[in-house]
């Protein structure tokens, strides 16, 4: 319940620190220019970087700081590529993670809508956290 | 230039007692939040009746920017002003809807003209 596995396909990634809101316009960026590089369409794309943008200010909100790692990734040889993008934390990771899901759980405490948003913005998405030992995102969109 | 490598930018405009505010590039936390404490200052500076915020060179919005938007639209209103989105992106539309932030309390208008007219300009 608390963990899906977080199997990152990448083998190698771009790894960004988050440490301030500018770092969040970064991560944004660099997610962009994969998704178009790979031909992810206008929609896809935009919830993608909406999606990064909105993990990436959980990490600097929640945890104080951590980072992104970004690749594309194609596991079936060629045929089929993808923006994978994975946030890592060292913060107090989330105690209740049912309810992080939940909409609006967290609206009026600063997290934006909570996971369950970003997670309807893109076509993979596990995570994995326990309390004290911080929480790590993984997020794919397939062009 | 692409859009996230502009700097973040907003321009405010006056037009008769019109405020028009376009967003431009890829917007930061910091000029969001600067964003709707010069505008309430200019609502009430001018005697401002209606705002209209320009969003057509803005190509994503976060929780974070439509949280600052509806706050804007409530500040203005309690200062006696009304408040117009006007020229969202149709993709940013679609994740805003996707991630639960419909933001039912702002008036919206497909383009500047159309929110001119919304604020009887």
């Amino acid at each position: 319940m608390v963990s899906d596995s977080v199997r990152p396909l990448a083998r190698e990634a771009q790894v960004m620190p988050i440490v301030s809101d500018h770092d969040v316009v970064l991560v944004r960026r660099a997610a962009r220019e994969l998704a178009e590089e790979i031909g992810i369409g206008l929609v896809a794309r935009t919830k993608l970087v909406t999606a990064c943008s909105e993990l990436a200010r959980n990490v600097l909100e929640h945890a104080g700081g951590g980072r992104a790692s970004l690749a594309v990734v194609s596991p079936d040889g060629a045929r089929r590529h993808g923006v994978e993008v994975v946030f890592a934390d060292d913060g107090p990771g989330i105690g209740d993670v049912e309810r992080a899901f939940e909409r609006g759980y967290s609206t009026k405490r600063g997290l934006g809508l909570g996971l369950g948003g970003s997670r309807r913005l893109v076509d993979d998405f596990a995570l994995s956290t326990e309390p004290g030992e911080g929480t790590t995102i993984l997020i794919r969109t397939w062009a | 230039m692409r859009d996230d490598e502009a700097s973040s930018r907003t321009a405010i405009l006056a037009i008769g007692n019109t405020l028009i505010a376009t967003l431009q590039g890829s917007i930061d936390d910091r000029a969001a939040l600067a964003l709707k404490d010069d505008l309430s200052r200019r609502v009430v500076a001018t005697a401002a009746s209606g705002v209209l915020i320009e969003l057509s060179a803005i190509d994503i919005v976060d929780s974070f920017i439509g949280r600052v938007i509806a706050d804007i639209a409530a500040v203005s209103k309690l200062l006696g002003a009304r408040v117009v989105v006007a020229g969202m992106r149709p993709a940013v539309a679609i994740t805003l809807v996707e991630l639960g932030l419909e933001l039912p309390e702002v008036e919206t208008a497909v383009n500047t003209e159309q929110g001119l007219a919304l604020l009887g300009r």
